[in-house]
């Protein structure tokens, strides 16, 4: 199961969120800079699949921005590594050529 | 009021700040004016002014006063409104909030509009935050959802049911008639969402399991041959643009497919059988240059992993993997290792083929990919390939970060047990983990390592030495310096003497030995228990040693008065050994015999040990200084529960400082020099052991002759001293005399202290008093407890000598008691 969505900067700046299990507000932003924190640290040849607390995260980098993906034990992390460049693509498709500026400015209409 | 600003223009301003607190105060001016916005109930606004409070949200910041705007917003009849409504309500609403209900209505309402958009709206936010209630009321609208022909619709009808059914498991009877057709869809969307759903219902409930899997009436065909024959179109269907990644088509349905079979496949042979083909089929097609090839690949392994496949594809699937070990990418060397961690307890052999590849991941650089090959190792270790592994492993221990090191020690341990194939080798790699990683060994290993040490007799020569080369260089790493210690604590005389067969022998003194053993009671980097250690292991050397008997001593007193309770306490028994029982010192100090793991104690064991008791009971604990008088020792026993060995009432309590004890002796040996004018004949020395080794199990105090009539034995000066006597059954040579001793002066009397003396024929003991301060006026006395052990039933008589201080002075006074009664010796 996907926890977590999250696309934030290099700067540690969330610019889009999305939370499938219930978690506090004010957790919420600790996890963010936490999760950035640990993938920033790593390096280009380490693998995307992180263990974090009880489950993992996959993440991807593009340019300045990171894709975080939470996911819990039973989800094929190939596959949620395949999913977030299918989204980035679709993004890429809708915005042609996004940046992150398009998703920062336009979050309610990617969230939905 | 000027029209609120547009959420672009709030995040440009966001964007300008350059501090948390700027970013704050913009925040908090918007939030403001949202607020007054919404109080002035402006239809106009309102979907702006929510989708800025959503961005804030997602900020961090809180926004719950926008809650019931949502629900406005749903309530509306635009488009625009309802999205963002529907949005808001998502985000920010969720069960804990009452307010939820009241979209109950709205979104019944939506479900049935005529707009497809609306309706997924409405679909889209019951599946993500619905509670239990609404999802009672809305299961039905739902239901008549999935069953339209309107692809659009009925994906998101599939996604909500999996919602419903996760939140109210009981309508998932609901849902089974409607799942018939899906499966028979066109649409990748529809057919996307329907293995989720199944997934969902057959992970939920075992009967829907069973029901999928047997044949259905009304359609032809089962479900396991619609997914294998959806599957297969999907490999060999050709290019399809809409659906196809880097190549393959819709991988996403794919990997979902095989989890499908996966869940219908295990612990069912039919199911299994029906599969093999298209799984083998899969696994050699796919390309695997790409990663969403290796994606399909890792899913179908795992599939085959779990269900009763042939022999044939099991091997194929670990050879798949072994692939994916070689491959450069570190995501695929991840999951490789994961999964064959999962595999390697039912196909241990044809993982083994991959043993060496695996041991090359140790080296890798990455953190996640050495956890798992470090795990992945251990669980391969076994009699044939242990000597190798183990060089690896070592030299991984070595090298690798501070976080894995306490897991590689113990995980080391345990195989080194479970396959060592010579104790000298056992040792050895103990040792090759004590100075490499020694602190982060968990403290359990100490008294495990002690333990096989004491078990393997031939090397003891061999272990002393090796340990007292390891701690020459450098004793900081306390597991280490512990085991060393112990160990030329019993085996010092073996290191001196330079016998050891297996290695050159090294000339060792006495006292170079002694020099490395104070070093280590010295260091700041030894811990207390470290140190208690090595002031042990100094003791038991002073019957090992021959010359060196006296540097021992000087050694042991200066401790004496050491800060730290636990070294003060041993080093002043210690020296009660060498002073008062230094006949008992060579019986105490003997050899540890050969220790048992077990948790339960032989009393046998424990009289050899004399007070020594198991490290297995004590855990992390140094085996106690049982070296106290063998009383001490067998009150320790009695804690340990029943044994068949005399107990004995503990002669001093042991929670006082070893300066009580001391005390005590000391009343003893004043009584013994007591030049005084009494001729009469010499008072014996109380010794506590030997008197008490006389008695049997029963407490004394239980038997309490009544009848015994009570004497006053002194009463001068207002000082008056009552006896009151009890006798035990089981020994009738033993009395207990209770002294009260009372006050009957205005002032109070100080330091009172009661000394006994008693003819030669009997024995003595004085427990301590309760209390040295014996207040005036009668409000209180001093009890003391003494025991007179008359074996020849003479009469007994008593000389007491009292010391106190009362107004001022200090007071004496000598005195004979001979009144006491005939029931009391006879």
């Amino acid at each position: 199961m996907i926890k977590f969505f999250l696309m934030v900067n290099k700067q540690g700046q969330t610019r889009l969120s999305r939370y499938y299990e219930h978690v506090e507000i004010n957790k919420r932003t600790m996890l963010e800079a936490e999760v950035i924190k640990n993938c920033l640290s790593r390096s280009k040849d380490q693998c995307s699949f992180v263990e974090y607390k009880d489950f993992k995260l996959v993440y991807r980098q593009y340019a300045a921005l990171f894709v975080v993906v939470g996911i819990d034990q039973t989800e094929n992390e190939m596959a949620v590594y395949e999913l977030i460049h299918n989204f980035v693509e679709v993004l890429d498709k809708y915005f042609s050529r996004v940046s992150e500026l398009d998703v920062s400015f336009s979050v309610s209409e990617i969230r939905l | 009021m000027p029209a609120p600003i547009r959420l672009r223009e709030l995040i440009r301003t966001i964007r300008t700040a350059r501090t948390q607190a700027e970013e704050r105060e913009m925040i908090q001016k918007e939030c403001a004016a949202i607020r007054s916005s919404f109080r002035e109930e402006d239809n106009t606004y309102r979907c702006r002014n929510v989708a800025k409070l959503l961005y804030m949200h997602m900020l961090g910041y809180p926004a719950h006063f926008g809650q019931l705007e949502c629900l406005k917003l749903i309530a509306s009849q635009k488009f625009t409104d309802k999205r963002i409504g529907y949005l808001g309500a998502m985000l920010l609403l969720d069960e804990r909030q009452d307010v939820h209900l009241l979209m109950t209505n709205c979104i019944k309402n939506d479900l049935n509009h005529s707009t497809q958009y609306v309706q997924g709206l409405a679909l889209c936010t019951l599946g993500c935050m619905g509670s239990s209630e609404m999802c009672r009321d809305l299961a039905g609208e739902v239901e008549k959802l999935l069953k339209t022909s309107n692809s659009y619709l009925r994906k998101k009808a599939a996604l909500c049911a999996v919602h419903v059914i996760r939140k109210v498991p009981e309508l998932m009877e609901m849902f089974l008639p409607a799942t018939k057709n899906l499966l028979n869809e066109k649409n990748h969307g529809v057919l996307h969402t329907s293995v989720v759903l199944l997934t969902e219902m057959c992970e939920r409930s075992p009967d829907m399991l069973a029901h999928f899997r047997k044949v259905r009436q009304l359609c032809s065909s089962q479900l396991v041959p619609q997914l294998v024959r959806i599957l297969k179109n999907l490999i060999m269907s050709g290019y399809s643009p809409e659906h196809d990644v880097s190549g393959i088509s819709d991988p996403f349905l794919q990997v979902r497919i095989l989890r499908l079979l996966r869940i219908l496949g295990r612990n069912d042979d039919d199911s299994s059988e029906a599969m093999n083909d298209i799984l083998a089929q899969v696994a050699t097609n796919t390309e695997t240059s790409k990663n969403v090839g290796n994606a399909i690949l890792y899913e179908t392994v795992l599939t085959i992993m779990d269900i009763k496949s042939e022999s044939g594809l099991r091997v194929l699937a670990i050879n798949i993997l072994g692939r994916f070990l070689l491959n450069n990418d570190k995501n695929i060397r991840y999951v490789a290792l994961t999964s064959l961690l999962k595999t390697v307890q039912t196909d241990h052999n044809a993982v083994q083929r991959h043993r060496s590849t695996i041991v090359d991941c140790l080296k890798d650089l990455d953190v996640s990919i050495k956890r798992r090959a470090m795990e992945l190792s251990f669980a391969l270790v076994n009699g044939n390939n242990v000597r190798g592994m183990m060089k690896e492993l070592l030299y991984f221990l070595d090298s690798c970060e501070p976080e894995f090191k306490a897991d590689c020690a113990s995980g080391i341990f345990l195989a080194a047990e479970k396959y060592a194939p010579s104790k000298r080798w056992h040792i050895d790699t103990i040792m090759r983990v004590l100075t490499t990683a020694g602190s982060y060994v968990r403290d359990d290993a100490v008294p495990n390592l002690i333990q096989l040490i004491t078990n393997s007799v031939e090397m003891h020569a061999y272990t002393v030495q090796r340990l007292y080369k390891a701690i020459l260089g450098d004793y900081s790493q306390q597991p280490l310096v512990q085991v060393a210690s112990w160990c030329i604590g019993e085996y010092g005389d073996l290191l001196v003497s330079g016998q050891c067969e297996e290695e050159e022998p090294i000339q060792v003194t006495e006292d170079e030995v002694l020099d490395i053993l104070e070093s280590v009671l010295i260091s700041n980097m030894s811990a207390s228990v470290t140190r208690g250690y090595a002031l042990t292991a100094i003791m038991k050397l002073s019957t090992r040693f021959t010359c060196t008997v006296n540097r021992i001593k000087k050694v042991v007193s200066i401790y004496g008065s050491s800060i730290d309770v636990e070294l003060q306490q041993r080093a002043v028994e210690y020296n009660a050994l060498f002073k008062k029982y230094d006949h008992m010192r060579p019986a105490l100090l003997e050899r540890m015999p050969v220790m048992e793991k077990v948790t339960t104690n032989g009393p046998t064991e424990i009289v050899q040990t004399n007070g020594e008791t198991e490290p297995a009971v004590l855990e992390t604990k140094p085996p106690p200084s049982g070296l106290q008088p063998a009383s001490q020792a067998n009150d320790l026993l009695d804690l340990l529960g029943g044994s068949d060995i005399t107990p004995v009432i503990p002669t001093a309590p042991t929670s006082k400082p070893a300066s009580a004890g001391g005390e005590l002796l000391d009343l003893l040996g004043d009584l013994n020099l007591t030049g005084s004018p009494v001729s009469a004949p010499a008072p014996q020395i109380a010794q506590p052991p030997f008197l008490l080794d006389g008695l049997t199990s029963q407490p004394l105090f239980n038997d309490i002759a009544a009848g015994i009539p009570s004497i006053t034995a002194y009463n001068k000066n207002g000082l008056k001293i009552d006896f009151t006597f009890e006798r035990s059954n089981t020994n009738p040579s033993v009395t207990v005399i209770t002294i009260q001793a009372s006050n009957s002066t205005e002032l109070d009397m100080t330091d009172f202290v009661f000394q006994a003396a008693v003819p030669k024929t009997f024995q003595l003991q004085l427990l301590s008093p309760s209390s040295s301060v014996i207040p005036a006026f009668n409000s209180g006395t001093i009890t003391q407890v003494i025991k007179v052990l008359n074996p020849q039933k003479q009469q007994l008589r008593m000389r007491i000598k009292l010391t106190y201080n009362h107004k001022g002075s200090a007071m004496q006074d000598l005195a004979e008691v001979n009144n006491f009664p005939p029931q009391s010796w006879q």
